[in-house]
């Protein structure tokens, strides 16, 4: 039961950090030059990710994940009070 | 009412509601003065988290540093808001779950040892100083800018309101104080930013304006800025100069080192719940993101002002603003040419580049530097970029309300942070040296009188470190972020996610971090400074950057060793598999 919960919440980490990677490390920075020729009102696209838009998703990824976690949460929640006795 | 007894005003009421708060919210336990008796709202800790992690830094610097690092400047953009998504998937619930007090416990009672829990005491100690000691040099400067009283003077203030609701409140107290401090730095970072933003741009919207078209014309702020950087023999301001390496190691570097910032992870400690830690995480990042996607419009704003309303400008004509920082030693003006206008360029102004400033005065009234003209360019102007946060509302020419406000929301991010660090400190000293490791047998009591002492040294030392600035600050900044991500991020997450790693390995981990880190950018730094350059350097990653290799030595150590050694207890993989569980 808390392997699969494990395996589920591995899943859904290895998902988001590798948008994570993708927005800021990828549009930010790798092939941040080559998305420059795209141009979006007065930014140029790679130039706004690095400055703008990295920040944003970052935000938009934390809440998908207390999204998909809370749901999570609640489909194995057997025993637990969420109150820790460690 | 003039720009100064507003200032005074503005600063006046916001002591007095920190204070306030602190009197109303003091501590009655250890559980209270560490973790906030583990009731606090994921908003409010959401909205501490921020003020905690904006520091003076953040509020002052920042904005200055990307005006002139233009697009490399993305790092510090994406380094210090990225490492929360690392901090919300990997950590904070996690070490939530564990429920204890303060970073090197985990480290403790993980690896089962206290020689783990003494090597994180060292690291968080060695951090939570070098990055306070900015902050209080920060209130001293806000201090003797806007109010005119004694930079040392101003420190002392600071110490005291810090005193006050930190040894008396503990964490509980700080907590509150900086859900107020949040919304007063807020407010001060964007009242002068979207009045900037409509005199530029005629956008209301910083984070708009900073795309849109200036006004009274057809040409977007950034190609124009893009086109007057280049004439004056500048980077364009959208594009890198640095290597794609290194600016990737930087942001690398910043954002692990954020997410294994101690003072930032304890905040999560002091919620109820383990789903609190991650809406938590993600209400942090939103208040934080506020700040750090309208900087960088700031940035836009603050460099195209600036231009325009120096260059080519007679000295004498030159506006207030100027002479004003002048007189601080924040900017210098050598007059190359002899035509007693100024004229800004690319490279620095003068040899030696910080100016040595002597008595006497320059044809102009210009204050008179020792200091050679560096022939090798034109230009004639030295800029602290400190400033630029600070000098913005008046370049803009902005009313004197929003320069009083400007300075109270400075002090309150740099009081802040500062409250945050001393905290964590006094935790590590009272709970970690103390009662876990020297003197297990006193009661909570006797913790909390410690933990309130140790938070009183740990002030003074903080102000000491204000009042004689080590002057190595700026340059050990790279050592924080650098150690935080070589250390304690990679403990922290191994101990997590990777069950078979035991005592010895952590350590040997944690140490070759701590030692390559360290070499390296003592090298650099301090012993062969004119070496620092990317020829000389491992890969071509600038010691800033070099934090994410340590990671990585790390971390491929720690496994390697702890293969040799036989496997952590069974109580380990139990606590290990509770910390997992939902």
């Amino acid at each position: 039961m808390h392997k699969d919960y494990w395996r589920a919440n591995l899943k859904i980490l290895i998902i988001l950090l590798s948008i994570w990677f993708l927005v800021s490390f990828g549009f930010g920075i790798i092939f941040s030059d080559s998305l420059d020729q795209y141009q979006i009102g007065g930014f140029k696209l790679g130039f706004w990710f690095a400055q703008q838009g990295s920040i944003y998703l970052f935000v938009v990824l934390i809440f998908i994940y207390v999204h998909l976690m809370n749901k999570l949460d609640k489909k194995y929640k057997d025993h637990n009070d969420e109150e820790d006795k460690y | 009412m003039d720009t100064q007894s507003l200032t005074y005003l503005f600063v006046g009421l916001s002591f007095a509601l920190y204070i306030g708060i602190a009197i109303w919210s003091r501590a009655q336990s250890t559980n209270d003065f560490y973790i906030a008796g583990k009731g606090v709202n994921p908003v409010a800790n959401g909205m501490a988290t921020a003020a905690d992690w904006m520091s003076a830094a953040s509020f002052i610097s920042m904005a200055g540093l990307i005006a002139f690092l233009g697009k490399d400047g993305s790092v510090y953009l994406m380094g210090w808001t990225g490492g929360y998504v690392l901090l919300a998937l990997l950590l904070a619930p996690y070490l939530r779950k564990f429920g204890q007090y303060t970073v090197p416990d985990f480290i403790g009672t993980r690896y089962y040892s206290n020689a783990a829990r003494l090597v994180a005491v060292i690291c968080l100690i060695f951090v939570s100083f070098t990055y306070v000691a900015g902050q209080m040099r920060g209130v001293g400067i806000v201090f003797s800018r806007f109010l005119e009283v004694d930079i040392n003077l101003g420190v002392v203030i600071g110490m005291c309101i810090v005193f006050f609701y930190a040894v008396l409140g503990g964490m509980k107290g700080i907590t509150y104080t900086q859900v107020a401090q949040y919304c007063v730095l807020i407010f001060a970072y964007l009242v002068p930013a979207i009045f900037i933003s409509i005199l530029v741009t005629g956008n209301p919207v910083p984070q708009l304006g900073f795309g849109d078209t200036l006004v009274d014309s057809s040409t977007y702020l950034l190609d124009k800025l893009d086109q007057v950087t280049t004439d004056l023999g500048f980077n364009a301001y959208t594009e890198n100069s640095k290597s794609k390496i290194d600016i990737f190691c930087i942001t690398a570097a910043l954002m692990f080192g954020t997410a294994g910032l101690p003072h930032v992870i304890v905040r999560f400690f002091t919620v109820p719940k383990v789903s609190d830690a991650r809406k938590s995480a993600g209400y942090a990042l939103i208040f934080i993101a506020i700040l750090y996607s309208t900087a960088p419009a700031v940035s836009a704003f603050a460099r195209i002002n600036f231009i325009d309303s120096v260059q080519n400008v007679e000295y004498q004509s030159s506006p207030e603003w100027f002479q004003n920082w002048e007189d601080i030693g924040l900017i210098a003006w050598k007059d190359k040419n002899e035509d007693g206008l100024i004229q800004y360029s690319a490279g620095n102004a003068l040899d030696g580049t910080k100016p040595k400033f002597v008595e006497g005065e320059g044809n102009y009234g210009e204050r008179l530097v020792s200091n050679a003209a560096n022939q090798a360019n034109n230009n004639e102007v030295y800029i602290d970029r400190d400033i630029m946060v600070l000098a913005n509302p008046e370049i803009a020419q902005l009313p004197g309300w929003v320069i009083a406000l400007v300075a109270a929301g400075a002090l309150a991010a740099a009081l802040s942070t500062a409250a945050g660090l001393l905290l964590v400190i006094s935790a590590s000293v009272s709970h970690d040296l103390l009662k876990k490791t020297f003197m297990p047998k006193i009661t909570d009591k006797q913790e909390l009188l410690y933990a309130r002492c140790s938070a009183a040294v740990a002030i003074l030392v903080a102000g000491l470190f204000g009042i004689y600035p080590p002057g190595f600050v700026a340059q050990v900044v790279a050592f924080a972020f650098g150690l935080a991500a070589s250390t304690i991020f990679p403990a922290l997450f191994l101990g997590i996610f990777y069950k078979r790693l035991n005592m010895q390995g952590a350590i040997a981990g944690m140490l070759s971090g701590l030692i390559f880190t360290s070499l390296y950018i003592i090298y650099f730094k301090f012993i062969n400074i004119e070496f620092n350059y990317a020829q000389h350097w491992f890969l071509g990653i600038s010691p800033e950057g070099i934090g994410f290799i340590g990671m990585m030595i790390n971390i491929v150590i720690a496994i390697a060793v702890s293969s040799f050694y036989s496997k952590p207890p069974e109580h380990v993989y139990e606590m290990v598999d509770n910390i997992r569980r939902p």
